[in-house]
């Protein structure tokens, strides 16, 4: 079967902060990695290739350098590459977002399986998944924990459910989001870095999408706007002690007896 | 619509300014030429640092007549009819959100056999609760659940919609969302309404630690999602009002997966639920020097939390996480360890009546929110304190 996975760069800290006095966002200085949750997609993608030999693609929205994350994904042992980039999909939201990826993966040739990760740590929605799903017309299931069975038309899989664990068959093609921690995620392979050279990287732009619309992507195709970031709010009614140790003990516990905890 | 730069007011000097100015590098100045690329968030931080040289075009019409659409909904969350507590919390938010400009609250649930279950959501506060029950909506199937929601939204016509963002709430809302056209503001951690009936989500955003104000000005319906525990429960005032029933077709079911098995997990030791939180962060410097913040819990009868990293060296459980990406907890009393109190930490715990914070750093955000925060070391704070205890009975 074909499987596609859908990986994304996101900044190597997310300590971004607002500055007090300026009212300015200070950007993290350190670099890029791929979103850690999607490491548990990708190997379990690997896992099915090693088992039967299906291709793996891995597919990615974002900013030029986001080829550093497709490389690091080939060099894991999927096979192919996709990199959709171009300014006319800045700014956009979960909505514009998983339509530009669904409009990618239709350029990326048919696919059987697709696979997302849980959420990513800067978007942190957990909902692109599913809304690609959508836009492709295939059923999702989210939080998956494991794959238990596959044929040629359909995957069995277990999905957590509040406090439920619940198998389900989906019938191909269809894409699952899976939860973190599910596998153990396998490093780049230097020997593979070494054969492959630069990696081969498809890039697809706006000119190569079915879809000529600019109003559905970008800015334009973002229902939600971002209105004003402001740094959280502050607690006015906080009392702050300072002192010795033991002075602070006693403190502590003349609280808790106050309000009544011991 | 966008951010439009008038390169005319624009020098080498000021562009290297703005370009430092943007959290997320997404500018670039080339051939006297400043420009805007993919990486933009729209977070607008340029806009107020330019001087007018970079200005925020909003699109003027809004292709929606909003006022077709009307009333809160909140989709009811449960499990063979056993409603999730998180429903309940977001019916009491509901029916503010609802008061600003005189809107109905709408409650809509779906499953199999549930109609009189479905009575209790007016006890806490829904106007008109709808309910779509057929044995082909038993188990939750997100095909056919989508196309429910989908036939709810198109006869009613609700305003905005909130969603428990529990796993089926993240399935669930998303699917609807993108199958209307509009938008979805994940995990909320507070809610407003306007005048005009739009709803401001607010929420932490960028992955940093930073709120973001978001609003979905052109587009019907308003769909957000929040978790368990950011609202209270409101109070329940028995009301002997029926459930309407909506049809259900054979369309609406159809479904492209099928359910094999479910199997009730045994309840984890959920933090959520409890009273009484100690929660231990990175300034407990070992494993075995959790057994101090242990002998604390232990006297206050209180359950173990704890912050991101610690789950990550695997001291802790997933599940005893607190924050953005853990549990939100609403206890009576927390006391936070050693915690800096990172703004995905803060995320799960702002609702908790009383929070205390032993931390030695006096600048540590986590002072912020404690209500009472004591600045000193927590190897000497907590012994004193236990001996305190011992002496004393
Ligand atoms: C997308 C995303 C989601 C996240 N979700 C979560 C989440 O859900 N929950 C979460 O907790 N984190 C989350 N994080 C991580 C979060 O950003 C912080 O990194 C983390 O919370 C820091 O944990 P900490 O407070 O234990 O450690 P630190 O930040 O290292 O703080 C330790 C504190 O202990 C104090 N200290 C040190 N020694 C002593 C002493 N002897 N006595 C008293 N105080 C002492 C220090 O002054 C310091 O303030 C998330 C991050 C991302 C990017
Ligand atoms: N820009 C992107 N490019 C490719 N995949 C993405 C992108 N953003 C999100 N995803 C996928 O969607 C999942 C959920 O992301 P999010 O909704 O941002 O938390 C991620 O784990 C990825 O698999």
């Amino acid at each position: 079967m074909n499987i596609l996975v859908c990986v994304k760069q996101v900044p190597g800290s997310s300590a971004v902060k607002v500055d007090d006095k300026t009212g300015l966002l200070i950007r993290p200085k350190k670099g890029n990695k791929l979103n850690p949750y999607d490491l548990f997609a990708l190997q379990a993608a690997l896992d099915i290739k090693d088992c039967d030999g299906s291709p793996v693609s891995v597919l990615t929205m974002g900013p030029p350098q986001a080829m550093e994350a497709i490389s690091e994904c080939l060099w894991m042992g999927c096979d192919e590459g996709f990199l959709i980039t171009d300014r006319v999909f800045g700014g956009a939201d979960v909505l514009a977002t998983s339509y530009t990826i669904s409009q990618g993966i239709r350029k990326a040739g048919a696919q059987d399986l697709i696979l997302c990760g849980k959420q990513t740590t800067d978007g942190d929605t957990a909902q692109v998944g599913a809304e690609v799903a959508e836009h492709l017309g295939i059923p999702h299931l989210s939080n998956v924990i494991s794959i238990v069975r596959r044929d040629e038309s359909s995957v069995t899989v277990k999905a957590l459910q509040e406090n439920l664990i619940v198998t389900e068959t989906l019938e191909l093609p269809c894409l699952l989001c899976l939860d973190a921690d599910i596998n153990t995620p396998r490093l780049p392979s230097y020997k593979r870095m070494k054969e492959m050279g630069e990696a081969k990287v498809k890039v697809l732009t706006f000119a190569d999408f079915e879809d000529q619309d600019k109003s559905h992507y970008g800015l334009k195709g973002s229902p939600t706007q971002v209105q004003k970031v402001f740094p959280p709010e502050k607690n006015d009614n906080r009392v702050l002690y300072k002192g010795a140790d033991d002075k602070l003990a006693a403190k502590l516990s003349s609280i808790l007896k106050e309000r009544k905890f011991i | 619509m966008g951010l439009i730069i008038h390169n005319n007011l624009i020098n080498e000097e000021k562009a290297r300014a703005l370009m430092g100015s943007c959290p997320f590098g997404a500018m670039e100045y080339k051939d006297g030429k400043l420009s805007i690329g993919m990486q933009c968030k729209m977070c607008k931080a340029c806009v107020r640092k330019s001087d007018g040289a970079i200005t925020f075009e909003e699109e003027q019409a809004s292709l929606i007549d909003k006022s077709l659409w009307n009333g809160v909904l909140v989709f009811c969350e449960h499990y063979e009819g056993h409603i999730h507590n998180v429903t309940f919390e977001l019916l009491g938010k509901a029916k503010e959100l609802a008061k600003v400009n005189d809107e109905p609250v709408l409650a809509l649930m779906i499953g199999h056999n549930i109609t009189s279950k479905a009575q209790e959501l007016y006890n806490y506060g829904a106007d008109s609760v709808y309910v779509y029950d057929d044995p082909g909506l038993k188990d939750f199937l997100i095909e056919p659940y989508a196309n429910v929601f989908e036939d709810f939204i198109k006869a009613v016509k609700p305003s905005a919609i909130l969603v428990g963002a529990t796993n089926v709430g993240r399935s669930l809302a998303p699917r609807v969302a993108a199958r209307l056209h509009t938008g979805l503001t994940a995990d909320c951690t507070s809610l407003e309404m306007t005048e005009s009936k739009d709803l401001v989500q607010i929420r932490p955003a960028f992955g940093g630690n930073i709120m973001a104000r978001i609003m979905t000005p052109n587009h019907r319906p308003q769909f957000c999602t929040v978790r368990y525990k950011i609202f209270s429960k409101p109070p329940r005032i028995e009301s002997d009002k029926k459930p309407i029933a909506m049809t259900v077709t054979p369309q609406m079911l159809a479904s492209h997966a099928r359910i094999e098995e479910i199997e009730v997990k045994s309840p984890d030791v959920d933090i959520s639920e409890a009273d009484v939180i100690v929660q231990a962060g990175r300034g407990v410097k070992t494993q075995k020097d959790l057994e101090l913040v242990e002998a604390l819990a232990a006297r206050l009868g209180a359950r173990m939390a704890c912050t991101r990293p610690l789950v990550e060296n695997g001291w802790f459980s997933a599940k005893q996480q607190i924050g953005l990406s853990g549990r939100t907890v609403k206890p009576k009393l927390l006391i936070c360890v050693g915690v800096s109190g990172a703004v995905q930490t803060v995320a799960g715990m702002k609702g908790s009546d009383c929070i205390i914070a032993i931390n030695s750093d006096p600048e540590a955000p986590i002072f912020d929110v404690a209500h009472y925060g004591l600045v000193g070391d927590l190897y000497k704070i907590i012994p004193s304190f236990l001996k305190e205890l011992d002496n004393v009975q």
